[in-house]
């Protein structure tokens, strides 16, 4: 589970040296599986395979360089790493077993923690609706979110994403996939307390992490 | 052998008796072959066929033997008749699975088996049964020349073999490198941390060892000999020197570390600035706590610069990889993060060559956060108490300046060869010594010259032939350790370069060489690659006309001079290629059963149909080790070619003499071709230089065709692989399609 940290809770380190361990420490002790970071040889699989991959800023291996590199400002600023689909085609292809996928993610989380994710970005602006609606109830309400999602460019872009969207969605409610109700109340999971303290918990433990250091 | 009884047997087996009139044949060998013993089999290969000819040989005294079957590379074992001269007439291969098959072509077919069984008749005529050579000698004791890592494993195995070593080391102590390395490049599983050298345990053995005797700080002062009775003068520094005999050498000299003064560029003479070679010893000092520079300076930032003065195009320095110094550089990378894991390490590479299980050792260091990326360095230099190393990053394609408290160059091995004998001048030899593009550089004065390993007395100089790079080499793939010295073996990083592991091995096949050598020799046999020959050169002496072509041509340096400037041949050294009696231009170099005449016999055998007949005859001098196994290949995938050709296997192309193309073309043939392996750098050929030599003498063939008013396309020299099976087939028929083309020859109906 990659969720999003909504709160900064570190100082940002200035500038990271060049080619010193400081900002592979650095991810290594803040980005989820960071410590694989420097196990990549460099082949770029994962360049060569990913579906996405003229679209990207930066290809997986070479945001790895970058951070070995101590580039610290171009990786967390990158758009690249939001990129990723999680298809799992690196990760399958990875001949040193990388889990690039969730480091993908975990730069990502990383770079919105700091507050340093670029302002528009779809889907840092999707993950960001997604955590919002399910950390409310314990439950993904679909309606919710897609509606959410179509108006977060205002109202008349809202109304015509519908308008487009209106077919689908009634087939979807023919055919019993699809509750219009949802959008008042929605339903949520039974024990939606436990659901809270889980997350209280998950974000303690979270707080307990090593400061950055340098 | 006063008696001598010809036989003939023809087999009728693999389809042969029922294509192929054997009628006719026996008619051939009666008449014109003048066999006593003509024995048709319908299997000959069988037990039965077999004993037939043990037989005769018993009760009947057959001393020749010929057999008109299968290939004489086919049924060896079964026709393995060591009291008798024997000849092969090729008609399976050679003529019933490659000519084109029905009734339209049974004249053509029937009249090359006909022409094979003649010259099979011709040549058992001339052949004797190799006695072996009479000047062998038996000393199996090996010398071991070096006593690092690989003279070392060379020596152990060898004792360990049951063979007496001699050890001769030219520092006061054994060990070489690796007595100056803190560890090594693991070899063992799990391949994640350096380890310990074993060296320690390695000299106890050898000095422990009662078959080995070493000797330190001394070194060669003389060699002279052959296989089985090499005489060596080993000398001490305090000059004393003690003579021994050995059977084999194994020359593991080892190499010397590439001069950092040669790379100002990359900050060779900085004090931050250390080779390889210069952190083992700082390693050394440390001895597993942190380590300091050599002026006592704290270290907290490394870079290692891989390839430095190595894999270089432009000619200044190495232009090898020396495949040890990724992993070097990555266990030393080890030695920081092991003492203290904040130490800063950068590996600049531009690939990363990790052979064998270097890969885990590779992932091992990435886990200790050593930093690796591709990088192109162009200048480092000193910049406060450090230095700053200027290099591109090639995988994030900019230009980077990294400052370091110490840059390690991985320089390269440079082999410790000796005299580069191609650089002697030879005043006397130079006219006649082929101007081929190697030897073409000019000759550089003496003064220049390394010291010696081996001073051998041989005339062709006192080191080992060099391939190239100044590596001592014969070939990489085919024949590892052989030198062109017979009986003496090249070891480890002076051969190609290498590490430990390799040089381990190495040592190992090497000293195993020498052990065939030894053994050979004693039985008065060749060496590798016709291992196990009986047959030597012989020399008519009085016939010489002391033109010296024979001593400077032979690759293999077995032919010295006397005072009276006769060739003198050490058998023991020759390996048989017979490029002596190609080169002999009055032909007084034979061997038993392969010589001048042997094959001029066949040539001449011939009943050579008229100028009008539109049947050429073309005759292919094929190279028995590719071109000859090439053609039988052609055959076994009945791969038809021209009937036209008759095909003659000769030792090697350079022991084709000239005067067999003569013949052939005054015989009346229509054309010639030769084949044999490729020459030059990349050459192919079994013995080194015979290929080379032979497409040289051709070189100088087009002036006879023309005295002779033939076109020049009459002769053709092709190289070609064992593999080539489908190509000599379209080699053969686009030659016989040039001879329709420029017709037959005019000199038919002279002879």
């Amino acid at each position: 589970m990659h969720a999003l940290r909504t709160t900064g809770h570190q100082t940002i380190p200035a500038v990271a040296a060049r080619y010193r361990n400081n900002f592979l420490k650095e991810v290594e002790a803040h980005v989820e599986d960071g410590e694989w970071v420097k196990m990549c040889m460099q082949c770029g699989v994962c360049a060569g395979s990913c579906p996405l991959g003229a679209h990207w800023e930066h290809p997986p291996q070479e945001l790895f360089m970058m951070i070995r590199a101590g580039k610290r400002a171009e990786v967390l600023t990158s758009d690249a790493m939001w990129m990723c689909t999680s298809c799992y085609n690196c990760v399958v292809r990875c001949p040193r077993k990388l889990p690039i996928t969730q480091i993908m993610h975990g730069i990502a989380s990383y770079a919105q923690e700091l507050g340093l994710a670029p302002e528009v970005q779809p889907t840092r602006d999707f993950s960001i609706q997604f955590w919002k609606n399910c950390t409310k109830t314990g439950r993904v309400n679909e309606m919710k979110l897609t509606v959410g999602l179509y108006f977060k460019d205002g109202l008349v872009a809202g109304i015509k994403q519908v308008m487009n969207m209106l077919p689908v969605a009634l087939g979807l409610m023919k055919a019993g996939r699809l509750n219009p109700f949802e959008l008042l109340r929605g339903h949520s999971p039974k024990d939606q307390k436990g659901i809270a303290a889980m997350l209280k918990r998950a974000r303690a433990i979270e707080a307990q992490r090593a400061p950055v250091t340098h | 052998m006063a008696d001598k009884k010809f036989a003939a047997y023809l087999c009728a087996g693999c389809g042969l008796g029922e294509v192929l009139d054997l009628g006719t044949m026996e008619k051939v060998v009666k008449r014109e072959g003048k066999m006593q013993v003509i024995k048709r089999h319908d299997v000959l290969c069988s037990a039965d066929g077999v004993q037939a000819i043990r037989d005769d040989i018993a009760n009947e005294g057959v001393t020749h033997v010929l057999i008109a079957g299968c290939s004489r590379r086919a049924k060896t074992e079964a026709f393995d008749f060591p009291e008798t001269a024997m000849a092969r007439a090729n008609l399976r291969e050679g003529v019933l699975w490659v000519v084109a098959p029905g009734t339209d072509h049974d004249e053509v077919r029937q009249e090359m088996a006909d022409d094979y069984i003649r010259m099979g008749c011709a040549e058992l005529k001339k052949m004797a049964v190799p006695t072996g050579n009479p000047n062998c000698a038996s000393n199996k004791r090996i010398l071991v020349v070096g006593g690092g890592m690989s003279g070392l494993t060379a020596a152990i195995e060898a004792a360990e073999t049951g063979y007496e070593v001699l050890l001769v080391e030219k520092e006061p102590q054994l060990g070489g490198w690796a007595a100056k390395l803190y560890k090594r490049v693991p070899f063992r599983e799990p391949y994640a941390e350096p380890q310990d050298t074993g060296l320690a345990e390695l000299i106890a053995r050898v000095e422990a060892h009662p078959k080995v005797r070493v000797h330190l700080a001394s070194t060669l002062a003389e060699t002279a000999g052959a296989p089985g009775r090499f005489a060596v003068k080993i000398a001490t520094e305090s000059g004393a020197v003690t003579q021994e005999m050995v059977g084999a050498i194994v020359q593991a000299s080892g190499f010397s570390t590439y001069d950092l003064a040669k790379l100002p560029e990359l900050g060779g003479g900085l004090p931050s600035v250390v080779d390889q070679a210069g952190l083992e010893q700082l390693a050394k000092a440390a001895n597993g706590g942190v380590i300091q520079r050599a002026d006592g300076q704290a270290v907290s930032s490394v870079v290692f610069v891989q390839c430095a003065g190595q894999r270089d195009a432009s000619g200044t320095h190495l232009p090898y990889c020396s495949g040890h110094c990724c992993a070097t550089s990555v266990k030393q990378a080890m030695y920081f993060k092991d003492a203290n894991p904040d130490v800063d390490t950068v590996v600049l590479y531009t690939d990363l060559r990790m052979p064998g299980m270097g890969e885990d050792f590779y992932r091992s260091a990435q886990s200790k956060g050593v930093i690796f990326t591709k990088g192109q360095v162009s200048t480092v230099k000193a910049a406060g108490t450090g230095c700053s190393v200027n290099f591109r990053d090639l995988i994030l394609n900019e230009e980077v300046t990294l400052g370091a408290d110490l840059v390690v160059l991985a320089t390269g091995q440079v082999p410790n060869s000796g005299v580069n004998i191609d650089l002697l001048a030879e005043p006397a030899a130079a006219e006649q010594t082929p101007t081929d593009e190697a030897s073409a550089t000019p000759v550089e004065p003496a003064a220049a010259l390394p010291p010696s390993i081996l001073n051998l007395t041989y005339r062709q100089g006192p080191d080992l032939p060099q391939l190239k790079a100044g590596l001592t080499d014969s070939h990489f793939i085919c024949f590892p350790y052989e030198t062109r010295r017979t009986g003496i073996y090249a070891a480890g990083p002076v051969r190609r370069p290498m590490d430990m592991l390799q040089a381990t091995d190495d040592a190992t096949g090497a000293a195993l060489k020498a052990i065939q050598a030894v053994e050979n020799a004693a039985l008065g046999r060749a060496a590798h690659p016709r291992s196990g020959d009986l047959s030597y050169p012989i020399v008519r002496l009085e016939g010489c006309t002391q033109c010296k072509r024979c001593t400077v041509e032979c690759p293999f340096g077995a032919i010295d001079e006397d005072e009276r400037r006769f060739p003198v041949f050490n058998e023991s050294r020759c390996r048989r290629c017979g490029t002596c009696m190609g080169a002999c231009p009055v032909r007084v170099i034979a061997f038993e059963n392969y010589s001048v005449d042997t094959v001029g016999s066949q040539i001449k055998s011939l009943d050579m149909p008229d100028e009008f007949s539109e049947r050429p005859r073309i005759l292919l001098l094929a190279c028995e080790n590719d071109a000859y196994p090439a053609l039988d290949m052609a055959g076994v995938s009945r791969i038809c070619y021209s009937a036209f050709v008759r095909a003659i296997p000769v030792r090697c192309l350079g022991s084709v003499n000239t005067i067999w193309i003569t013949d052939a073309l005054n015989s009346g043939w229509d054309g010639v071709m030769l084949m044999g392996c490729k020459r030059g750098d990349d050459y192919q050929c079994h013995f080194v230089k015979g290929s080379e030599l032979a497409h040289y003498r051709l070189s100088k063939i087009d002036d006879t065709l023309t005295q002779l008013s033939l076109e020049t396309e009459r002769v053709a020299s092709f190289e070609v692989a064992i593999t080539d099976s489908r190509r000599v087939a379209a080699l053969i028929n686009d030659y016989a399609e040039t001879i329709k083309r420029i017709g037959m020859s005019p000199l038919k109906g002279f002879n």
